[in-house]
């Protein structure tokens, strides 16, 4: 179990007779860049939500860095990060200020997180602006700053929930240098994206159609069995079954 | 026949320069795109153009009216779908349908015809409440609610953010048939691959026009040969041709690596002997043809 990230059996979640997530199994590896990929509906959201320690499974099994998704909630919050592009960073506090806020809640120490915050705004190139509000920042910037927040307590597993949404194609570029840096690093990176170029950046993606995982592969062994070029093809041809994408 | 014309439009928002002398002109029965990411000004243009916003300075006409002085008409014959959802999330999905009628003083019926592909599709969901539908269900409803009216021109304001390829397919099929009706329609989007799917597009970055054209004309006056580089550690034959001082440009494209070098008429033999310096497992070099994101990124470059 050490070398997994994370691992799923069966993990189901049904909500009345509708089953959101639907008996879905697949392995992460520690320091693996996996994309999770589905249609709009498909179970994405609800999946993880239980990998984050924030709902409860109905039936199967699930360990998020060596945690249970039943018992061990806390703990697994404590070892991941997480970042989307709808909920980020406070606006009305300072780079700074944010820093300060995220590492107090993980608990890391003062005088760590003075030091580590010193550094994080001398790698971004931040230091004229680390007193100004997020606000005025341009979304690119924020963006990159919300990402090394999210793994400012060094956590094992980082959730990205389409942390590119809307940036520019440079800036999106960017944001993926640093996640090949963060996997690098060691940490293992759990990530949606509709961008299907970005699928072709993940280790190994898996793809969910009405609430189970219908494909699991490399981005290149997935493009070979569905005989195509594309991700975007692949993607297509598994989703466009979906018969509750507009549930 | 013009449609749409834009003049020098300048809009400020505190120093922030949102659109920065901005000029263009949409053809009738045109499917015009304003391709950019969140911050270029895209929001700004539209809400000029409905007649939301003033701008600061220059000219907005749509169908011959002005966007200052004859606002009521144009109110009147533009159909708009926001960026952010703005129907009335505790009505249904019919009765939102019959207010936006109604308030332009017609039916669901006197223009079924329009909407009936699009409504059709949602219409098992009808008596469910707007704000219990999903994405996908939602973007359905807006259009119908912008099209009850008849416009004589759409406006929609990132209708594909946030959604699935096949959604994003579906939607797009559904302008295209609109398109035939002979309705002009101008779509913002931040995704670059749904550029090709217009008859024309603009570029936009920080409040400025990069580009305007047809989306193979912009292709066409890429100025380098480009060529697609791969390994089986791609990332590290990235930070190598970075690092590389013939390489003029480098960046991720899917399994791809785009790349272009400083001297003129490269040929893939000078590439791969470039790309082949640092012994790489699984080298792949091809000649490709420039997609707009490609183009976008140039543009940005030499800003």
């Amino acid at each position: 179990m050490e070398n997994k990230a994370i691992t799923c059996k069966d993990l189901t979640k049904q909500f009345g007779n509708f089953k959101a997530v639907d008996s879905i199994s697949f392995e992460v590896q520690q320091g693996e860049i996996f994309g999770f990929l589905g249609a709009n509906g498909a179970g994405k959201t609800t999946a993880m939500r239980i990998l984050c320690g924030l709902s409860f499974p109905s039936s199967g099994e699930a360990t998020v860095a060596g945690f249970d998704v039943y018992r061990q909630q806390e703990k697994i919050k404590k070892n991941i990060g997480y970042m989307s592009q709808k909920f980020s960073l406070y606006d009305n506090l300072t780079i700074l200020e944010n820093i300060e806020f995220y590492g107090g809640v993980y608990g890391v120490s003062r005088p760590e997180i003075k030091m580590r915050s010193n550094e994080l705004i001398g790698t971004l190139g931040l230091e004229k602006e680390a007193k100004k509000l997020v606000g005025e920042l341009p979304l690119g910037w924020k963006q990159k700053l919300a990402f090394s927040v999210a793994i400012f307590h060094r956590p094992k597993i980082v959730f990205l929930d389409e942390p590119t949404g809307g940036v520019d194609p440079v800036t999106r570029r960017q944001f993926w240098d640093m996640i090949y840096e963060a996997a690098a690093n060691g940490i293992t990176v759990f990530v949606t994206t509709h961008y299907m170029d970005e699928a072709e950046y993940c280790n190994r993606i898996s793809v969910m159609v009405d609430g189970r995982v219908e494909a699991l592969d490399t981005p290149a062994n997935l493009k070979t069995r569905f005989n195509t070029t594309t991700m975007d093809d692949v993607f297509y041809q598994l989703a466009r079954g979906a018969k509750r994408g507009e549930e | 026949m013009v449609s749409v014309q834009v003049k020098n439009i300048v809009k400020t928002y505190g120093d922030v320069k949102a659109v920065n002398d901005v000029s263009f002109e949409v053809q009738k029965g045109e499917l015009f795109g304003l391709i950019g990411p969140d911050g270029a000004g895209k929001t700004s243009l539209f809400r000029i153009l409905t007649t939301l916003l003033l701008a600061d300075s220059g000219i907005a006409i749509v169908e011959g009216f002005d966007a200052v002085k004859d606002y009521k008409n144009i109110r009147n014959i533009v159909g708009y779908m926001p960026g952010r959802f703005s129907l009335y999330q505790d009505l249904t999905v019919k009765e939102n349908l019959t207010f936006f009628a109604t308030v332009f003083s017609t039916t669901i019926e006197e223009n079924y015809d329009l909407i009936k592909d699009i409504y059709e599709q949602i219409k098992p969901f009808s008596n469910r409440r707007a704000g219990k539908l999903s994405g996908g269900m939602k973007q359905k409803l807006a259009l119908c609610c912008a099209l009850i009216h008849k416009p004589v021109i759409l406006f929609l304001d990132e209708p594909t953010t946030g959604v699935d390829v096949v959604s994003r397919k579906e939607f797009w099929e559904m302008l295209g048939k609109l398109k035939k009706q002979g309705i002009t329609i101008v779509v913002s989007t931040p995704y670059m691959d749904e550029a090709t799917l217009c008859d024309r597009i603009a570029l936009i970055q920080n409040g400025s026009i990069m580009s305007i054209d047809t989306p193979d004309n912009i292709v066409q006056r890429f100025p380098k040969p480009l060529f697609a580089a791969k390994a089986d550690n791609i990332y590290k034959l990235l930070q190598d041709l970075r690092a590389d001082a013939e390489v003029e440009s480098c960046y991720a494209f899917g399994e791809y690596i785009h790349l272009t070098l400083k001297a003129e008429g490269a040929d893939a033999m000078s590439v791969m002997r470039i790309v082949g310096r640092n012994n790489l497992e699984g080298l792949e070099v091809k000649l490709v043809t420039p997609g707009i994101e490609d183009c976008f990124i140039r543009l940005m470059e030499n800003k």
